[in-house]
């Protein structure tokens, strides 16, 4: 008898540490309305909540959050030290998740160029993303002033023609029909068209209207420079002027027609309904090879809305920038009641002296700030040198738009381009319906299990279902004590173990059926049951979790957490089968003394 | 005592050729057509983006479309989910909206810009986005390969220490045709291939093998016990002496089955489709495939001689040689 009482004090301590590991806790976490949506403090902060939950970690399938993939873009060129850069982005990003203030976030490094970021409790994938992926590469990029792509806009349409692109697809003329009033202002619907003079003034008018959604880059004063040198705005000291942007040198092609040269220099418009073809054009390896060499082109940030067409500005740059946002130190949002919300930038001290050496040599020239490939504004005209103070304005955008790109500037730059291999973004209200059927699901199997159980085996089958309830309870305190995340496929691979986990069970009634049938007594039945039963049990549990030590090793995400449940689920099962399920026949053998029969 | 299936004898063996020609014509046909005419994969493995969308009245799906169409969202797949208010707008990775990032992300924040202006803000909600770039998308497909052909080797490995080699070639092929035959069913009812699927039939390849090393372990007892009975008896006892198991696990499992079928949700049926389809296949495997197999083994590479007597019917044939016994593989 010694022999149960030690397993009686066993199963005794394995459960009261089960129940402790599995005993609500306070956390903090984020405040959830009744649908299950976060709540947000008026500052626009997360509001945040105190409340008491059993310590499970719940995957962001079940709990609502985003995940994203981030991988190195070499679309724009090739990254020399791969491994090296990722490393230093890896970084980056994890300061700034911090700063962006999400509880238990997850930021690592998978495989050799992956950044893995899980946001839980993140619903607005589209901030998540520019947080973490977009903003924060940093340039100032001389706007070309060689005509540069004037030039090579005759060959780049002879490519294009040499591989049978005509641009004008029947969608492009179906949208421009209603409106061809403006479209005649900009775009030749013909391949014929010839540039035409007489369209300047109109030209320029539009301009106007362009400016006054897109007057929003410029470069600050510097501090204490009492000369109050400073890149004035492209539009403001040329508003009026008129024709000094001809629409010069471009002719009827596939590419040319699409493309309206605008008024400053390298600056030029495209109708938002054709941005997808131009970025396809230029996206294709011949183009790429027929534009300038030293020049790149970027889009700006903003679309621009003249009568009822959207039109979206493209800039031809010197692909070298003249500083790049790792010389910054500091950035801040403000809001300023004529120039609306911006972010303040202060340059270190090596940032502003070569700031200020550049600047210097491009005096009268047009400076883009470039973020991530973006145009942020028209780019202004440097008036004079500039030194280590400067500013971003964000045009119509709202102020928690400044924070998010404050925050991600002072985070730092991210040393190599980052594009969004794979997201995945659960609302909340969706994972807390995922939980609850999930939970429905495994309640409904707890209870057939327990009637085609105590129906079929009787006495027996309750002590299975008593060791049911230990399986249950010890796999949830594994899954909490090594923090292992659960996730719907994990939950409904628990679910089903619930249906395999008596299998154990089952295995050793029949053994023991079998040994009563051949007149053995109880107590020797099931001694000899469980020792038959035992190698069926053990050969085929651990085939079952070598099967799920190769979906944990090659699985990723929730296929993993179905990995980790499935083992654990295995391993539980065991204990309770064998171990438990014994304890509670020798207990019952000891209190009816040689029972005659068993209820099995 | 409740029994089902007590002491019984049913010479489950005999009726092999029928049973093993309609798995391989299920297989054949089910195979087939996927080689024809292919698989649906999820996103997960071709790259490309689901967005699910919950309506707060159910909106048209001819409306729907169009409205997606001239939002330039061209040739996206859109699939009730689970109710008419819910649905689903899947485009593959080809399809790329508007935007200079042209990441994953872009046609997601497309669909759900389109869908606002049209419908308007209060009126749906984007409950789930999934975005998998083209480069992801295959890694994953390569990863979900080699996870099947590592826990194929991995079992087999373990079933050659634990039994002998006989008992794992005859239990890694039940298992390749569990895997042949679940896919063939995931074709023929069309089901879309997700990592949730991979994940069910690696779960089938697990329950399969389960339910075959049961019978094996008796087979292996019953050898060591029973020596004048021939392979083809003893596999026919073992099957006979396990089926009470057989029957008890296989309900509850599927009890289990059942109930993720019917309450865990949408995301959650295709696993438990799978999963259920696997109990049975992985049962059926154990008897038809894993059982004639062995037997041809049996013959074509006998044990050493000395290990059992002379096969029970072929008695009054003293064993020319132990390959003799095999010839009990009957129809």
């Amino acid at each position: 008898m010694g022999s149960l009482r030690y397993r009686v004090a066993a199963i005794a301590a394995v459960t009261a540490l089960s129940l402790w590991a599995l005993f609500p806790r306070t956390v903090i976490e984020r405040a959830r309305g009744p649908n299950g949506e976060f709540l947000y403090n008026p500052d626009g902060l997360e509001r945040l909540d105190t409340t008491r939950r059993i310590p499970i970690k719940r995957g962001l399938d079940l709990q609502g959050g985003t995940h994203l993939t981030l991988e190195v873009d070499e679309s724009k060129g090739a990254i020399p030290n791969k491994a090296d850069a990722i490393d230093r982005a890896l970084k980056v990003v994890r300061t700034r998740i911090d700063q962006f203030g999400v509880a238990e976030p997850v930021v690592q490094k998978a495989g050799n160029d992956r950044i893995v970021v899980e946001l839980p409790g993140i619903d607005d994938q589209k901030r998540a993303v520019s947080v973490v992926q977009q903003s924060a590469f940093l340039q100032f990029q001389i706007v070309d002033k060689t005509q540069a792509l004037d030039k090579a806009i005759p060959h780049v349409d002879a490519v294009l023609k040499s591989k049978g692109l005509a641009a004008t697809t029947p969608r492009n003329g179906a949208a421009a029909a209603p409106n061809a009033g403006v479209q005649s202002l900009f775009s030749t619907p013909s391949d014929t068209v010839k540039p035409d003079t007489g369209k300047a003034a109109t030209t320029a008018s539009a301009r106007k209207a362009t400016s006054r959604g897109t007057d929003k880059a410029r470069a600050a004063p510097q501090k204490g420079d009492t000369a109050r040198s400073r890149a004035v705005p492209a539009t403001k000291s040329e508003s009026g002027a008129s024709d000094t942007g001809a629409l010069a040198g471009i002719t009827g092609g596939p590419f040319s027609h699409l493309v309206q040269q605008g008024q400053g220099p390298g600056e030029y418009f495209v109708a938002q309904s054709d941005v997808p073809t131009v970025q396809r054009y230029l996206a294709l390896p011949e183009v790429q090879a027929a534009l300038p060499p030293g020049k790149v082109v970027r889009w700006e940030s903003d679309t621009v809305s003249i009568g009822q067409r959207a039109y979206r500005a493209m800039y031809v740059l010197d692909a070298r920038p003249i500083i790049t946002g790792e010389y910054l130190i500091d950035a801040q949002p403000a809001s300023d009641p004529i120039e609306g919300t911006k972010v303040d930038f202060q340059l270190n001290r090596e940032g502003g002296r070569r700031f200020q050496e550049e600047t210097a040599k491009h005096i009268k020239d047009y400076m883009a700030i470039v973020l991530d490939t973006l145009v942020m504004g028209r780019p202004p005209i440097i008036q004079s040198a500039i030194g280590s103070r400067g500013q971003i304005t964000m045009g119509g955008r709202d102020l928690q738009a400044a924070q998010d790109l404050a925050l991600v500037l002072r985070a730092g730059a991210l040393p190599v381009p980052l594009k969004v291999a794979e997201v995945r973004a659960i609302g909340a209200s969706l994972g807390a319906d995922s939980v609850r059927k999930g939970v429905t699901a495994g309640l409904i199997a707890i209870v057939l299990v327990i009637v085609i159980m105590a129906g079929y085996y009787r006495g027996s089958g309750l002590l299975a279902v008593g060791g049911l309830a230990l399986y249950v309870l010890y796999t949830l305190a594994a899954l909490a004590t090594f923090d292992a995340v659960l996730t719907l496929p994990g939950l409904a691979g628990f679910v089903l173990s619930i249906g395999i986990a008596v299998d154990a069970n089952v295995l050793i009634f029949e053994r023991i059926r079998e040994e009563l049938d051949r007149g053995k007594t109880p107590r020797t039945a099931i001694d000899e049951g469980f020792r038959h039963a035992m190698t069926a049990i053990i050969d085929s549990n651990v085939t079952t979790v070598l099967t799920a030590a190769v979906l944990y090793q090659y699985g990723s995400g929730p296929v993993r957490g179905f990995a980790v449940t499935l083992i654990a689920g295995i391993l539980a099962s065991m204990v309770t089968s064998i171990f438990v399920v014994r304890a509670f026949y020798m207990i019952w053998l000891g209190r009816a003394r040689a029972p005659q029969t068993i209820s099995i | 005592m409740l029994r089902i299936f007590h002491n019984t004898s049913y010479d489950f063996i005999k009726p092999w050729r029928i049973m093993v020609g309609a798995t391989v014509a299920f297989i054949v046909v089910g195979i087939g057509s996927l080689a024809l005419r292919g698989v649906r994969y999820s996103i997960d493995f071709t790259g490309g983006t689901l967005v699910q969308l919950q309506f707060t009245q159910p909106p048209d799906v001819g409306q729907l479309r169009s409205v997606l169409d001239s939002g330039g969202v061209r040739g996206a797949e859109i699939q009730s989910f689970g109710s008419n208010r819910d649905f689903t707008v899947r485009a593959q990775s080809g399809t790329r909206a508007a935007g200079p990032g042209g990441g994953a992300d872009s046609v997601a924040a497309r669909i759900e810009t389109v869908l606002a202006s049209h419908y308007g803000r209060p009126n749906f909600r984007v409950v789930r986005t999934e975005a998998v770039g083209p480069k992801v998308g295959s890694e994953l497909r390569r990863g979900a390969l080699v996870a099947v052909l590592i826990s194929f080797v991995v079992t087999l490995l373990y079933l050659a220490i634990r039994f002998e080699w006989r008992f794992g070639v005859a239990a890694v092929i039940a298992t390749a045709h569990d895997i042949l035959t679940t896919l063939a069913f995931i074709k023929l009812l069309d089901l879309e291939v997700s990592l949730t699927v991979v994940a069910a039939i690696l779960t089938v390849i697990g329950y399969s093998l389960n339910d075959t090393i049961i019978i094996f372990d008796r087979v292996r007892e019953n050898l060591r016990k029973k020596r004048k009975e021939s392979l083809y008896d003893t596999l026919n006892r073992s099957i006979n002496e396990t089926l009470p198991r057989s029957v008890m696990t296989h309900a509850t499992a599927f009890a289990a089955t059942f109930a993720l079928w019917l309450f865990a949700g949408e995301v959650i049926r295709p696993f438990a489709w799978v999963m259920g389809f696997g109990i049975v296949t992985g049962t059926f495997s154990s008897i038809y495939v894993a059982g004639p197999v062995l037997l041809w083994i049996e013959r074509r590479y006998p044990r050493d001689v000395g290990v059992r007597g002379p096969a029970r019917n072929g008695a009054q044939r003293p064993a020319k040689r132990p390959a003799a016994q095999a010839a009990s593989l009957r129809s």
